[in-house]
């Protein structure tokens, strides 16, 4: 019954699925009425305020509490003292929550208070008295990797290395992957050329900080509301760290005010439920700005070398990199994933990526969106993009000319199935784009991009009501419109029209397990979920008309969301639709309902090209963005809307990345600009219209060719731009943000 | 601490709270009022999720203290529809997908309202420019701006009924 | 037998070899003997490992039916965002 990948065939016809159909969660949240993770409030509840560290690195020798809590209004004050043992695979989580013997980052949690006012709250976290005693720190990746900087952690000794040496340090591991000989592929080029990048830190920059509120019971029992983009993950997590069931704790996932990868994990959700436990009342816990900002999960700053090799007929040779990205203090960075990505765009018989994870005083980084991929593609990009400048090469056509295609083998290893880069190639050739005419210091860029994407264990049930009306739960927090589509597929499958399918995210007692939202995996994974889930409701609907009729059950098909007699032999029937089917449900059987509860596989990579044209001002170095494309490859675009808004999305945050956005670190190793004004993302007023063109090269592994496409939209735009502003201005920026300061210095104005 | 005695008109509704003096109007709306439509996504007036329209002018509510609402009329996203007739602001935003995670959503309702009720016929670029208060990190702003832009356009269009006129009128 | 390969830093736990051959009819089944035959690799699969069957990924599956002649590859566990 389920969909089987690689041997069913895809469906082509669609009456909803790629139509623009209205968002079912609209009207909440155009009127205010949607709830998002601070907009829940409980009777008793009190106020939850986290103390953090003002210092980058400082051995805490004592935390005295007892002033704070003879505050009237305070009901708990917890400690790393409130966390107690846990399974190893979430110690570091635990740690980052709330600092233990150290303080390993500005802005680290060290205590919490739980008052009756956020007024009260915060007097008690003025009398919290910890005694310090600072230690030198170390912020930057490169300067982290010297055998001379401080050592965060004396038991970190490098992973992946032929031997396990003696001393600790803070790269936390080596990672190598590639094939071929690198060296006799670099002779064979005409022109090789070796450069060296650094991206700083950036943050997702959702604009919904994050917010709980968690009710615990002394029984061991509790609730928590939160914004997250993985509400089984929080229970899992949060169970770990305070010693209960799984069971005993229900995970309500609120509307999300964007994720972006950086609520794939906790930050507050054990604070919070910690002192609900200890004050005995619910709790809520609400991160403000600057706290997001200095403590929740930023990306990697990174530094790369890459050298690439090509002929005068633009075949590339050999590709060689290596990548090391810091994750802040605790292992665990993107870099494998960079190392994977860097060149998956290109089918290299000989290439080459190293990537080492390095630990600095940073707050722990989480995912970003394609995480790790980015910078990576923005060093292979650039050097790509300056080989064919030498060489006076098309980029357009010298990627097509090295182009990864369907069965060639990844950088990574594995070879590809079905992919669709070399049609966002032609697509970006061919669009009037490619075209347009550029005035005085103007300029063009192009880059490719890719992502793995997922599919992940996956619950959904849907429940056909006895008006004839569909209710789809599932699994997978909603943090860009999946509802929308994953109840199209269903609506697709079953027959019936849009409107009679509501999907709605259920909690963590209601459903199966599911993985988090992330990978792009949601209208791939729950979609193929829902599709079998709705194939499994059929086939019993089926049976209920085969019972009615009298008929074996085998002469009765579906079409249309009406059952029928499959031949005139099974004798002379009205058809029965599924309103008519789920009146009788009762009398016929009980309650009608399908399942699908999966480990989704089979999930397509996405990969995209990007092309921007850019205005470089060269009494300002203000880098203007005239005019922005994006191919990609969406498999099917269930309801394209939302693609192209993903589409959009992820191109904007890259342009930020690349022209804006940077953590600022003092020499005290705190951060500078932990706030919307100096963190500067893009505005409207930034900004051009962004064009979208999707790009259908159907996903072998999906029923209706599916794939995802949240993450890969990142990917290509740091490259892009650069590339650009090369073409534009004729300096090749290695270093971003390409803000107008460091572009007037590269222009040798400053 | 001294808590100081608050009225106001909001979303057309007489409307009396006691708050203290450090208190912003959008601790206020969110946390006395029960009004959780305006969001905090900074507390520093540069994201705008917290837009709202004190006596005409487009505000910040994080930046005004509860206070200062004494004798305001206070304009809401929670007071944007008439009763379950949308504005034709909002139902713009859903026709052009102008939202993804919907959290940035009402303050960009509110400041569009805002220019559409002084300038009916924006230029692209003073649409942008008027909305760069408001922070959007899902949909790069595209479908926003062009959501605005058609409103516009279709209120420009002469009413097509007697009632639809008079509700005109009545706006401006 | 399957041809099994395994991500570059990994290769020294493989003692030097490109690749391997097994019998095996699963993941399971390879990722057992991988890890019974080489330590260094037991530790890897431990800490989790995404596995591509013939152009495949499987991020967490270990019942994965084979082919008599699939090609394998093992890779870091995947995380997005």
């Amino acid at each position: 019954m389920n969909f089987q990948p690689g041997k069913d065939a895809l469906k082509r016809n669609f009456k909803i699925v790629g139509t623009r159909t209205p968002r079912p969660d609209g009207l909440d949240k155009i009127t205010g009425r949607a709830r998002f993770g601070a907009d829940m409030t409980a009777p008793g509840m009190l106020w939850g305020l986290i103390l953090r560290s003002p210092h980058a690195h400082a051995r805490i020798k004592s935390i005295d509490t007892s002033s704070a809590e003879a505050v009237n209004g305070v009901h708990a004050v917890i400690t790393a003292k409130d966390f107690g043992p846990c399974p190893e695979d979430v110690l570091d989580i635990r740690e980052n929550v709330m600092a233990r013997e150290k303080a390993l980052y500005d802005g680290h949690a060290v205590a919490a208070v739980a008052a009756t006012s956020r007024a009260a709250a915060k007097q008690a976290l003025k009398l919290i008295k910890v005694d310090y005693e600072v230690l030198p720190h170390v912020t930057d990746v490169d300067e982290a990797m010297k055998p001379s900087a401080p050592i965060i952690n004396s038991k970190l000794f490098t992973k992946g290395l032929d031997k396990t040496p003696k001393k600790p340090s803070n790269i936390a591991e080596r990672f190598e992957f590639g094939h071929g000989d690198v060296e006799a592929g670099l002779k064979q080029a005409d022109l090789v050329i070796e450069r060296t990048f650094r991206t700083e830190a950036t943050h997702q920059g959702y604009i919904e900080p994050h917010a709980c509120l968690a009710s615990m019971g002394s029984d061991g029992r509790g609730d928590i509301w939160c914004c997250t983009q993985g509400h089984f993950m929080v229970r899992q997590v949060c169970s770990a760290l305070l010693g209960i069931d799984a069971s005993g704790l229900r995970v309500t996932a609120s509307e999300i005010g964007g994720g972006f990868g950086g609520k794939t994990t906790v930050f507050i959700e054990p604070v919070a439920l910690a002192l609900s436990l200890k004050a005995n009342h619910p709790v809520k816990v609400v991160m403000s700005r600057s706290e997001v900002l200095r403590a929740s999960g930023p990306t990697s700053s990174t530094s790369i070398d890459v050298k690439i090799g090509m002929k005068k007929d633009g075949t590339i040779t050999a590709g060689d990199a290596t990548l090391r990205y810091q994750g802040g203090a605790f292992p665990g960075s993107a870099v494998p994933y960079g190392a994977m990505a860097a060149f998956a765009c290109y089918d290299l018989k000989a290439v080459r990526a190293v990537g080492y994870d390095v630990i600095a005083n940073r707050p722990k980084q989480a995912a970003y969106r394609a995480p790790g991929a980015p910078m990576a593609a923005y060093a292979v990009e650039s050097v790509v993009d300056e080989l064919c400048k030498e060489l006076r090469l098309d980029p357009l056509d010298v990627r097509l000319k090295n182009a990864s295609s369907d069965g060639s083998k990844a950088s990574y290893g594995p070879n590809f199935d079905v992919i669709g880069l070399r049609a966002t190639l032609e697509a970006a050739k061919a669009h009037p784009h490619y075209k347009t005419k550029l005035g005085a210091n103007q300029g063009r860029g192009v880059a490719c991009g890719f992502w793995f994407n997922f599919g992940g264990e996956t619950s959904v049930s849907l429940n056909v009501n006895a008006d004839g009306t569909i209710g789809l739960s599932v699994g997978t927090p909603d943090i860009g419109g999946s509802r929308a589509s994953i109840g199209n597929m269903a609506a697709e499958e079953l027959g019936v029209p849009h409107d009679k399918v509501r999907c709605i995210i259920a909690d963590t007692a209601s459903l199966g397990y599911n993985d988090v939202t992330d990978g792009s995996r949601v209208t791939f994974a729950s979609g193929l979920a829902a599709i079998n889930a709705a194939r499994d409701a059929i086939g019993k609907m089926c049976e209920r008309a085969a019972g009615i009729w009298g008929i074996p059950v085998e002469a009765v098909t579906w079409e249309d969301g009406t059952a029928r007699p499959s031949s005139p032999n099974a004798g002379k029937h009205d058809p029965l639709t599924l309103a008519d089917i789920a009146a009788q449900a009762g009398a016929t059987g009980g309650p009608i309902a399908g399942h699908c509860e999966i480990n989704a596989e089979g999930a397509g990579v996405s990969f995209a090209t990007h092309m921007v044209d850019t205005e470089v001002d060269p009494d300002t170095g203000y880098v203007k963005i005239l005019r922005y494309t994006v191919f990609q490859d969406a498999g099917k675009a269930v309801h394209p809307s939302y693609v192209e808004g993903q589409f959009q999305g992820g191109a904007v945050q890259g342009i930020g990345w690349a022209l804006n956005e940077e953590y600022i670190y003092g020499k005290d190793g705190t951060l500078q600009n932990a706030g919307f004004l100096d963190y500067r993302i893009p505005v409207a007023s930034d900004l051009p219209m962004i064009d979208a063109v999707i790009v259908e090269v159907p996903n072998p592994g999906h029923p209706y060719g599916v794939r995802g496409v949240g993450e890969t939209s990142i990917v290509p735009p740091l490259a892009a731009i650069s590339n650009s502003v090369s073409s534009a201005a004729g300096v090749r920026m290695t270093q971003l943000p390409m803000s107008p300061p460091k572009v007037l210095k590269a222009l040798g104005r400053i | 601490m001294f808590q100081i005695q608050v009225s106001t008109s909001i979303n057309g509704d007489d409307t009396e709270f006691s708050c203290e003096a450090d208190e912003t109007l959008l601790d206020v709306l969110r946390d006395r009022l029960g009004m959780t439509g305006s969001k905090e996504g900074c507390g520093t007036g540069d994201c705008g999720a917290c837009s709202v329209i004190v006596d005409g002018r487009l505000v910040c509510s994080c930046l005004m203290l509860g206070a200062e609402a004494q004798g305001c009329e206070i304009e809401t996203i929670e007071g944007m529809a008439d009763g379950t007739e949308l504005h034709p602001l909002q139902q713009k935003f859903l026709d052009h997908a102008a939202l993804q995670c919907g959290v940035c959503t009402p303050g960009f309702l509110i400041a569009a309202k805002s220019l559409l009720e002084r300038n009916d016929d924006p230029t692209e670029e003073e649409v942008r420019y008027w909305l760069a208060g408001n922070l959007c990190r899902c949909t790069g702003y595209d479908k926003i701006v062009r959501a605005v832009l058609d409103t516009a356009k279709d209120m420009r269009k002469p009413a097509k009924t007697k009632k639809a006129a008079a509700k005109k009128r009545v706006k401006a | 037998m399957v041809k099994v390969q395994v991500w570059g830093s990994l290769k020294s736990a493989l003692e030097g070899a490109d690749e391997v051959e097994l019998q095996a009819a699963s993941i399971r089944e390879v990722l057992d003997q991988l890890s019974a035959t080489y330590p260094a690799m037991k530790q890897a699969i431990d800490r989790g490992v995404s596995v591509s069957v013939d152009g495949r990924m499987y991020a967490n599956s270990i019942m994965v039916p084979l082919k008599p002649d699939s090609e394998v590859f093992v890779l870091p566990k995947l995380v997005g965002g």
